[in-house]
């Protein structure tokens, strides 16, 4: 039965949208670097079995009736964390472009340093970089929009290979982006005046399936995390003067 | 311009119609039927009442009266949108939080089922 028996304790969330192709390799591959952390599947009501595959390959499932998009399951995941007790939760994808060999040292990062959130960045590491050239392009406009707003530049801010301690998690179990959640996920933690920080990761290209931005989601993907973070800067702001 | 203002009516009146004929069949709820309701019998009233109209045009700044009686609807009907923008983003808030909900609930009593079958 899944639940947080010791301080400390550490969850894997692995959200999943039809990844049948790809969910076994990634638990099992997550298995053999921890092996006695759990392992949490949030299936976003695939249509295929990926929920199955996961439970086969000795994951715990947490199955959505109704898709939300990633943000959505994502929260899900934290929510549950947060309800069983845990203090630290690290996020993969379940394509499998997150290697779980640097999950480690995400963990170590956050016991160690008292930062809320760790980013598994892709650019801490020049010589790593795996990215499509309209994507890295993409990384630099937000890093350039993000750079004032979070008063510290942060390299890899669409990375959705992240920790978080159980501070960040009571914040996000409560509010939590729906679509894209990454950037404004940084912002919404910013507004508190928690802290973040990178270590150094390379993703692999995907094991199996599509990638959810297209090229033609690519400028809806811009104008919506834009007004995301404004937002989130915004609704902050009066929440605070009301108080 | 006596075909627009009776373009107008029947256009309220067929709107009036269809939101009563929804009601009864409880395609909508009564709450989210008065803005409409609201909305088609203004341009009821104001389609067959030329002294209004005018003063609705001098008011708007338009010169021509039923030109401004449109202009005053479609500014109607965009608040009613706008209101039911913010009636859909509560519904997918909620939406959000009881499909997390039950899914967490459906977890917990899934584990407790499987602990009890390993215990027996």
């Amino acid at each position: 039965m899944l639940r947080a028996c010791s301080p400390g304790s550490l969850l894997i969330i692995v959200p999943a949208f039809n990844e049948e192709g790809a969910i076994e390799a990634v638990v099992r591959e997550i298995q053999d670097v921890m092996k006695d952390t759990p392992v949490l599947v949030i299936d976003d009501c695939s249509a295929d079995g990926t929920a199955q595959a996961a439970k086969a390959a000795g994951a715990n499932v947490l199955s959505l009736p109704y898709h939300l998009g990633l943000g959505g399951g994502v929260q899900a995941g934290y929510k549950l964390a947060f309800e069983l007790g845990y203090d630290y939760v690290i996020r993969l994808d379940g394509d499998g472009q997150h290697d779980p060999r640097y999950i480690p040292q995400i963990y170590q990062t956050l016991r160690d340093s008292n930062c809320h959130m760790v980013i598994g960045s892709r650019f801490v590491d020049p010589h790593a970089e795996y990215t499509s050239f309209a994507r890295s392009w993409g990384i630099r406009f937000f890093r350039f929009i993000l750079r004032p707003i979070l008063g510290k530049a942060v390299r890899d801010p669409t990375s959705g290979y992240v920790g978080v301690n159980r501070q960040a998690l009571a914040v996000f179990a409560r509010s939590f982006p729906l679509e894209y959640p990454e950037i404004e996920a940084l912002v919404v933690l910013q507004r508190r005046a928690f802290q973040f920080q990178e270590v150094a990761c390379v993703m692999r290209p995907r094991k199996a399936g599509r990638s959810t931005i297209t090229p033609g989601k690519s400028l809806y993907y811009i104008v919506h995390v834009l007004l995301g973070v404004f937002v989130n800067i915004l609704k902050f702001e009066r929440h605070r003067w009301r108080r | 311009m006596d075909r627009l203002s009776d373009a107008l009516t029947i256009f309220s009146l067929g709107l009036i119609v269809l939101i009563l004929a929804s009601l009864r069949r409880s395609h909508i709820r009564v709450e989210y039927s008065v803005s409409w309701l609201a909305a088609a019998v203004a341009l009821l009233i104001l389609s067959r009442s030329q002294d209004l109209m005018q003063w609705l045009a001098r008011i708007v700044g338009i010169h021509d009266p039923p030109l401004a009686l449109i202009v005053t609807v479609l500014a109607v009907f965009l608040f009613v949108f706008y209101r039911f923008s913010i009636v859909v983003s509560d519904l997918k808030e909620a939406n959000i939080a009881l499909t997390q909900r039950v899914a967490i609930l459906e977890f917990h009593l899934q584990s407790r089922y499987e602990s009890s079958k390993e215990k027996s």
